[in-house]
């Protein structure tokens, strides 16, 4: 009993991780109603200028500001200058720019920083958390990131004229600009927003995972597995995707015999494919009626 | 009848004369890659991909062929060093094998990186007959001079370093409960398999063994259920991003188990130091070189040399990366072997003086360890010293080990 | 939970392509053929092993071209029908002593079960969430690979080495070059199925759902059946690529079948042009060209010159190779005025 909520415990640390990216996941999507495969990288490029700032002396929070503003800028940069010339382009296209782009951040990282691991701070400390030896101060203190940053995106989305214009342009652009909403800069805006997100979400993991090139490879997977699974139109399935994802992760990694701890993965995969079938919006998604 | 005679003179003459020019000419034999100013060496490293982290060797080994051609070459030929990237992916490796030994025509591969990648060119290399030396992998595979007789290793096999830790344990712990993390590639399941051939009927030692994916953010979860297993012995055969994450991980949860890194994972800068200084006390491991952040070789000859190599050819290198080390060890040995070639550069001459080298130690190799081949054993370094982690570096200890099988 | 309300009017992610589009005209391709045949005499064996790796890749972006392109449904998973091709044809040949040749109908018949296997929990999922479903298959197929339970065919993490055939007949050729001509022969077979299969009953049934599914199905088209069919098919073909490339590579490991791979393949339907199928064989040269055109520009950048490369060829022709065909008919067509 001890192991099970031992791994509980676990699973809901990791799936901290996952949610904090999984929120990013659903920004963009609510935006550009698809997934960028470079949202990954683009955090992880951005707490790579955080450290940076901070090796040339920056204190910690004056360094998350400014990384903070420098993404969310970058984010919209990137979008007039590269996806904007591909709106008309078929989605495919699109999708070749992501992994384009994860390309050229992946590699520039590579070259700046290089490969070797880095330790980043954390302002949360890494002593037990209320004396529990499985949860870190840094952990809790992901977690509650995490649902302060839920908390302010169902505000911005529910109760904000700009977030109800989002939402708006994304599902009925046409519409929306009749409306007079300025579709093309609320995806900008959309980008923006997204890479801010990311940015917080690597500033968080990069104590648990190390700062380096390739720190998000894995974590960007299950990242969208959680944002799909909690549903692509709602942040609060989104943080709960993830921690479900964390948990589940941990206990097939524990229960299930022989095979349970080879294929982590691929069952964790398995059971949201299992659940989209069941649910194809996901568990808290709004279900699409389509009308020919 | 004179005339006669003098044709025959001059016939045996000029046979003669034919004969002592062809000998002299014979002196020199080159086979593909070979000029009398040039040898083209082939290299193939991951520069991209989700090993880019090794590829600050193959740019060592370039910055030290370049420290060689600027002092005069190899017998007066430079070293044309032609390194592709393979992305460590099998495929690409093939292809670059293919254009290294037929488009770009070079005399030999050197130190192609990773087991999958050496595994797919390795019949290929033979069957062409094209020495694929030193290998930068330590599967135990390579040492097969039977089978593969153009291939050979250069770091001590992965299984025997696990046989040296084994018998560390069968001799300071015996009763220890071992926990084993390893990544779940032919790297982690080489030292599974020396670990449990070393420790034989005691291999009831080991109480949980866990794998990991490369893929996975974060292994925090295999160290809870070591802790819940009740391990006081971890051996941690991971590379460095998850040697770190394990160190620290088991800091946090207050686990304080007999810690073994495996040699990969035993970098200052590229692992204990991320990890903390504080939570890596005690920490045991084994090496085979000299790591340049050990005040104790600041006045080593050999350290002395690459350092000033590195500051002069490589000064955005970090000389704290074990790779960079290794780099070197690896591209000094290969130069003592085309060294020994002399003027015969056939790739079969190249295979003798590697298998013939004898008590070869490059500079950045720990005293007492040397280099030895023979036509049976193609194992270059087969010995190692452990060493423990205290403070912020390593104490070398104890004898300098060979990874046989003792029982 | 409120629902919202999709006007299935709008553009779908795969655009039409009118019928006679979808292929090259009967003169260019023959032309292109007679090339094909002719230049292996002319060249180095590396150069014709890279021919080899063309064609190879090309059959498998066609094969998902197939699959997105004419149905509609968006695949990030072809990597791991390749590997199981590459696997049954490596197993075959090594534990069981099969000839070369038969493999790859076996290859394409296990793969084709698989893929019509996979069908049948995708028919529910489309457009983003099939990618993610897609996308864990390939990354789950490495991982299966390995997994202890298969290693004695397998070989585990080791892999296993394939002997590449001989000529037979005791023809005077290289071994790259009597590969090179079989893998030509093969091709070319499946390219003319394809093309057939796109222009049939079957074809126009895929063409159906991927154009506006509900539509597809208030006609009566079988939905369900095409759809695992369309998966059936672009797997079967990409397994026997998957056993050629076994073949000619002469290795297989599961770090050769990674998610990187199912990348790979996706950029190239798209380079090609989604939906045009001799596309598919240029959209293969750019994924084995380009990052070594990379790599020799900056090897440190290699991934970011590629994506820049990647970037400059879908601003330029963001429809594909297509594109490029289309406008050089039309000028074809003016100059015949």
């Amino acid at each position: 009993m001890e192991l099970f909520t031992n791994q509980i415990l676990a699973g809901i640390s990791t799936g901290a991780i996952y949610a904090c990216l999984a929120l990013a996941v659903v920004m963009i999507y609510q935006a550009i109603d698809h997934l960028n495969f470079a949202q990954g990288e683009m955090a992880m490029f951005s707490t790579f200028i955080s450290w940076q700032l901070m090796q040339w002396g920056i204190p910690y929070w004056v360094a998350f500001v400014i990384t903070i503003a420098f993404s969310f800028a970058a984010g919209i940069a990137i979008e007039r200058v590269l996806f904007r010339p591909l709106a008309k382009a078929p989605i495919l296209t699109n999708v070749a720019g992501f992994i384009a782009l994860y390309s050229i951040i992946n590699s520039s990282a590579g070259l700046i920083w290089d490969f070797t691991i880095k330790q980043y701070p954390t302002p949360f400390g890494s002593a037990p958390f209320l004396g529990s030896q499985l949860i870190s101060t840094h952990q809790a203190g992901m977690i509650g990131v995490t649902l302060l940053l839920l908390v302010a995106l169902y505000v911005f989305f529910q109760y904000t004229r700009v977030g109800l214009a989002m939402r708006a342009a994304a599902s009925l652009p046409e519409s929306a600009r009749l409306v007079g909403i300025n579709t093309s800069w609320m995806i900008a805006l959309g980008w923006g927003m997204a890479a801010a997100i990311g940015a917080i979400a690597g500033i968080l993991i990069a104590p648990v995972v190390f700062l380096e090139p390739n720190m998000m490879l894995g974590t960007l997977i299950y990242g969208f597995a959680a944002a799909v699974l909690g549903g692509l139109t709602s942040p609060f399935g989104a943080v709960v995707g993830g921690f479900l994802v964390g948990i589940f992760e941990n206990l097939a990694g524990t229960y299930i015999p022989y095979a349970g701890n080879e294929l982590k993965l691929p069952i964790a995969l398995a059971l949201i494919v299992s659940i989209l079938v069941v649910k194809p919006a996901g568990l808290f998604g709004r279900h699409i009626v389509k009308r020919v | 009848m004179h005339f006669r005679h003098s044709l025959h003179a001059a016939v045996l003459a000029a046979a003669i004369a034919g004969f002592v020019s062809s000998t002299a000419f014979a002196q020199k034999k080159y086979d593909n890659g070979v000029t009398d100013t040039e040898i083209r060496i082939g290299n193939i490293m991951p520069y991209s991909g989700p090993a880019s982290a090794y590829g600050v060797i193959g740019k060592t080994e370039a910055a030290y062929f370049n420290k060689i051609n600027a002092e005069g070459g190899i017998n007066g030929r430079k070293i044309n060093f032609i390194s592709y990237d393979d992305a460590y992916s099998p495929p690409k490796a093939v292809e670059q094998a293919r254009r290294l030994v037929e488009n770009d025509e070079v005399l030999l591969i050197f130190n192609s990186l990773g087991t999958p990648s050496n595994s797919a060119i390795e019949k290929y290399m033979n069957a062409k007959k094209v020495p694929q030396l030193f290998v930068a992998t330590g599967a135990s595979k390579w040492n097969n001079p039977m089978d593969f007789p153009w291939t050979m290793g250069w770091q001590p096999s992965y299984q025997a370093e696990a046989h040296i830790y084994a018998a560390y344990l069968l001799k300071e712990k015996p009763g220890g409960k071992i926990a084993v993390l390893f990544q779940d590639d032919d790297f982690g399941k080489d030292y599974i398999k020396g670990l449990k051939d070393a420790l034989g009927p005691q291999a009831s030692m080991i109480v949980a063994v866990e794998s990991y994916e490369t893929s996975e953010p974060s292994i925090d979860d295999h160290i809870v259920k070591f802790k819940a297993a009740g391990a006081d012995v971890f051996l941690s055969v991971t590379t460095p991003k998850f040697a770190a994450q394990a160190i620290k991980r088991a800091a946090e949860i207050d686990w304080h188990p007999l810690q073994i890194v495996v040699n990969v994972s035993s970098s200052v800068g590229a692992v204990m130091k991320p990890a903390g200084f504080e939570n890596s006390q005690g920490i045991l491991s084994a090496n085979y070189a000299k790591d340049a952040a050990d005040p104790q070789w600041d006045n080593d000859p050999g350290m002395k040399k690459f350092v000033d190599f590195m500051a002069q050819y490589y000064a955005d290198g970090n000389k704290l990366d074990a790779a960079t080390v290794f780099g070197y060890g690896a591209a000094q040995t290969l130069v003592q072997v085309l060294k020994h070639c002399g003027d015969d550069l056939t790739r079969d001459n190249v295979m003798k003086q590697a298998a013939s080298l004898k008590d070869f130690q490059p500079d950045t190799l720990l005293p007492g360890i040397t280099i030895n081949t023979s036509p049976a054993d193609f194992a270059p370094i087969k010995q190692l010293q452990m060493m423990r982690f205290k403070g912020e570096k390593w104490d070398m200890f104890g004898d300098i080990m060979s990874g046989d099988l003792t029982h | 939970m409120s629902a919202v309300e999709d006007v299935a009017t709008q553009a779908p992610a795969v655009e039409a392509v009118p019928k006679r589009a979808m292929t090259l005209g009967a003169g260019t391709s023959l032309m292109v053929l007679a090339l094909l045949l002719i230049v292996p005499l002319f060249v180095k064996n590396f150069i014709i092993f890279q021919m080899t790796m063309l064609l190879i890749y090309g059959v498998a972006v066609l094969a998902l071209n197939i699959l997105t392109g004419g149905s509609g449904q968006f695949s990030l998973g072809q990597s791991a029908f390749y590997a199981i091709g590459a696997y049954t044809s490596a197993i075959l040949m090594e534990q069981y002593d099969v000839n070369y040749a038969l493999t790859l109908p076996v290859a394409g018949v296990v793969c084709f079960a698989a893929g019509f296997l996979f069908g049948q929990p995708a028919l529910r999922l489309s457009g983003v969430y099939l990618a993610l479903a897609t996308f864990a298959l390939a990354t789950a197929m490495p991982q299966l690979l390995k997994l202890g339970y298969f290693e004695k065919w397998t070989g585990g993490v080791q892999g296993l080495v394939v002997t590449k055939p001989d000529a037979p007949f005791g023809l005077h050729m290289s071994q790259d070059v009597w590969l090179y001509y079989f893998t030509l022969v093969i091709t070319v077979a499946i390219y003319i199925f394809s093309v057939n299969l796109l222009r049939s009953r079957s074809g126009r049934a895929f063409m159906a759902i991927r154009d506006n599914e509900i539509a597809a199905s208030a006609m009566g088209v079988d939905v369900a059946l095409y759809k695992t069919l369309a998966f059936g098919v672009s797997a079967g073909i990409t397994g026997v690529a998957g056993g050629l490339g076994a073949i000619a590579v002469q290795f297989v490991a599961p770090d050769s079948y990674t998610i990187n791979f199912a990348i790979a393949l996706f950029l190239g339907m798209v380079v090609g042009g989604v939906g045009w199928l001799p596309g598919s064989f240029i959209g293969s040269a750019f994924i084995i060209f380009v990052p070594n055109i990379a790599e020799n520009i900056s090897k440190g950048l290699s991934g970011a010159v590629f994506g820049v490369l990647l970037f400059l060829v879908i601003f330029l022709m963001p429809h594909g190779a297509r594109q490029i065909a289309v406008v050089g008919q039309q000028l074809l067509g003016r100059l015949r005025k």
